[in-house]
C-alpha cells in the first residue's frame, strides 16, 4: 500500500485544519472504534462557504482526504458543496488505496453532515435523501466490499 | 535526513559477519550440497556446520534441526505435523493463546476448520499467559500446546521453562515460536522442556527467507515438502547454502554478544519508556520486566497509529504500529485487543524495536519528536478534543 504524493501532501501540510467557535454548521461523521472521525466547521454568508475547519482523527487518507475537501468546498455555493462525491475528492488527492476508499465516502459525508446542521440550525428544509450520512460512518460496510 | 531505523522486530540489518559467510556461497563454493563432487561437498560441510552451531546454541543435537524458509514455515510444518499425527491417535485438541503470531493462529484455524478444537488461552492485560490457565486447559486429548516465546508487538516473554515442564509432566507436546526471542535471551530447549521451537534469521541480523524448525528426538515429524532427501526427506528442495552459513554466522554473534547486547539495549528501551509514559494519556503495553531488551510498545489515546507513523517517516524515524491502518482491515492488532485494549486506544498503537545498533543520541532523537508529533496529531483530533474536555469516546 502506498500513497501518492498527494495524499502524502496534504497529509504532512493539511489545509483549512482547526476548530472554528461561531461556525454556522458542524458536521461529525465516523466513530473511534472504526479509527476515524471527522469533523468539519463551516461558516455560510448568502448561501456562500466562505470559511471550513476540520479536525480529523484517523490515518494519513483520513486527514489527506478532509483537508482537500475543505479546499473543494471553500468559496462555493452550498448546493456546489452538496455535489462534493467521494469520487471525486479521490481523483483530486490522484487515487487512494483500495482499503482507504472508505476515507473519502467519510469527507463527502462530513460535508454533508455540516451542510444539514447548518439547515437545521436555520430552519430550511432539505430532502433527507440528499444526506446519506445519518451520523455514523459506512466504513465498515465498504471495508466489507473491499474483502 | 538521516534515518533512524527501529523496526527490528520487523527486520534487522544483516551483521557484517553474515554477510561474509554467505558471500562465496554465492559464487565460488555455489555447489549443490547433494552433489558428490568437490564443489557439491564444499556446500555440504558449510550446511553441516551450520546445523552443529545452530544446535549448539539452542542446547540441541544437530540431528535435531531441520532448515525451512523462516519463521512462517516452521511454524506451519510443526503445528500440521502434529496435529495430523495426533489426529490418527485420536486426539484432536489444541492449546494456544489469543496473541500468536498470525503464522500460528491461521494454521490453528484452518485445523479448527478440519474438525480440531482449540483453546485459545487469555494473556491478560500484561501479556502473558498464566500456568494455571494452562494447567485447566489440558485435556486427555491435547496433542499439542503452542505458545509464543516472546510477543512480537508488545515484546512480553512467557514463563517458556514452566510452560514446558508441565506440558512434558502431562505428556503433552509443545511447540514454540521463538522468533523474536532466538538471539536475544538466552534459549536451551532442554532446561525449558521445548519440544518444538520455530526460528527466523532475519530477527537477529542474518539473511531473511530462513530459519529453522527444530524439533527433539522422539518427537514424530511427517515431511512437509515431498521431492528429494533434503532434511532427512522431510523438507525437499535443494538448500539455501547461503543463507544457511549468514544465518549460523548471525546467530553466533548475536549468541556470544547476547549479555553485552542485552545492556545496552535494555538501557535505550528503558530510557524510551520513561520518558514516554510523561506524555499524558499514554501506556505502554505488556509487562514492563517480562520484556524483550528491545520492544517499545505504547498507545497514545486520541490518535490513530498509521498517521502517527507516517508523520515519524517523514522525520526520519522508521518504526511500526499495530493500528486497522496499518494492517489493511478494520479492526486493530489482535495482540492488542487480547490484552483488553478498548478499539479505539489499539488504534493509537506505536512500536519502536531497537537493537545494538541504535544509539542514545538516535533515541535522544526520537523523544524530541515523537511527542510534538503526538501533540500536533492531538490538535486535530476530535477524540483528543473529547478526551480533554473530560469526556470518553
Amino acid at each position: 500500500m502506498a500513497y501518492s504524493e498527494k495524499v502524502m501532501e496534504h497529509f504532512a501540510n493539511p489545509r483549512n485544519v482547526g476548530k472554528m467557535d461561531d461556525a454556522d454548521g458542524i458536521g461529525e461523521v465516523g466513530n473511534a472504534r472504526c479509527g476515524d472521525i471527522m469533523k468539519m466547521y463551516i461558516k455560510v454568508d448568502k448561501g456562500i462557504i466562505t470559511d471550513v475547519k476540520f479536525n480529523t482523527f484517523g490515518c494519513a487518507s483520513a486527514i489527506a482526504t478532509s483537508s482537500i475537501a475543505t479546499e473543494m468546498i471553500k468559496g462555493k455555493p452550498i448546493e456546489e458543496a452538496l455535489q462534493l462525491t467521494n469520487k471525486a475528492v479521490v481523483e483530486a488527492l490522484d487515487g487512494l488505496p483500495p482499503a482507504k476508499i472508505h476515507c473519502s465516502v467519510l469527507a463527502e459525508e462530513a460535508v454533508k453532515a455540516a451542510v444539514a446542521d447548518y439547515y437545521n440550525k436555520n430552519g430550511i428544509a432539505y430532502d433527507d435523501k440528499e444526506f446519506k450520512c445519518d451520523g455514523c460512518c459506512h466504513s465498515c460496510e465498504l471495508e466489507n466490499e473491499h474483502k | 535526513m538521516n534515518r533512524i531505523y527501529v523496526d527490528n522486530a520487523a527486520t534487522t540489518a544483516m551483521c557484517g559477519e553474515a554477510v561474509s559467510a554467505m558471500l562465496p556461497y554465492f559464487s565460488s563454493a555455489y555447489g549443490n550440497p547433494s552433489s558428490l563432487h568437490s564443489f557439491g561437498q564444499e556446500a555440504a560441510s558449510a550446511i553441516s556446520a551450520a546445523r552443529s552451531a545452530i544446535a549448539n546454541y539452542l542446547g540441541a543435537q544437530a540431528k535435531e534441526i531441520y532448515f525451512t524458509s523462516g519463521g512462517s514455515e516452521a511454524d506451519n510444518w510443526a503445528i500440521f505435523s502434529t496435529a495430523a499425527i495426533g489426529a490418527k491417535k485420536g486426539k484432536k485438541h489444541i492449546i494456544s493463546t489469543k496473541f500468536e503470531h498470525h503464522a500460528v493462529l491461521h494454521t490453528l484455524e484452518k485445523l479448527e476448520k478440519e474438525g480440531f478444537e482449540v483453546t485459545y488461552l487469555d494473556v491478560y492485560s500484561d501479556g502473558i499467559v498464566r500456568l494455571d490457565d494452562l494447567r485447566g486447559a489440558i485435556r486427555s486429548d491435547t496433542v499439542l500446546v503452542t505458545i509464543m516465546y516472546a510477543n512480537n508487538e508488545i515484546g512480553t516473554i512467557q514463563p517458556i521453562a514452566e510452560i514446558g515442564k508441565l506440558c512434558r509432566e502431562k505428556g503433552v507436546l509443545f511447540h514454540t515460536d521463538a522468533v523474536q526471542a532466538v538471539g536475544h535471551v538466552p534459549i536451551n530447549v532442554n532446561e525449558e522442556f521445548i519440544d518444538m521451537l520455530s526460528l527466523s534469521a532475519h530477527k537477529f541480523h542474518g539473511p531473511k527467507g530462513t530459519g529453522v524448525l527444530y524439533c527433539r528426538t522422539g518427537v514424530q515429524l511427517q515431511s512437509f515438502i515431498n521431492g528429494g532427501a533434503q532434511e532427512k526427506g522431510k523438507r525437499a528442495g535443494t538448500e539455501n547454502v547461503a543463507s544457511i552459513a549468514g544465518m549460523s554466522a548471525a546467530l553466533e554473534k548475536s549468541c556470544n554478544e547476547m549479555n553485552a547486547n542485552a545492556v545496552k539495549v535494555t538501557a535505550l528501551r528503558d530510557k524510551l519508556i520513561d520518558e514516554l509514559l510523561k506524555i499524558p494519556h499514554s501506556r505502554l503495553n505488556g509487562d514492563r520486566k517480562s520484556r524483550l531488551p528491545g520492544n517499545v510498545s505504547f498507545c497514545f489515546e486520541g490518535i490513530e497509529g498509521e498517521s502517527l507513523l507516517l508523520s515519524l517517516d517523514l522525520k526520519g524515524i522508521c518504526a511500526s504500529s499495530g493500528s486497522a491502518c496499518t494492517s489493511g482491515s478494520l479492526d486493530p492488532s489482535h495482540v492488542l485487543l487480547a490484552i483488553g485494549l478498548p478499539h479505539e486506544i489499539a488504534h493509537g498503537s506505536l512500536r519502536l524495536s531497537l537493537c545494538e545498533y541504535n544509539t542514545m543520541e538516535e533515541i535522544d532523537y526520537i523523544l524530541k519528536t515523537l511527542p510534538e508529533i503526538v501533540e500536533r496529531l492531538r490538535e486535530m483530533s476530535p477524540v483528543w478534543e473529547r478526551i480533554v474536555n473530560g469526556g470518553a469516546f
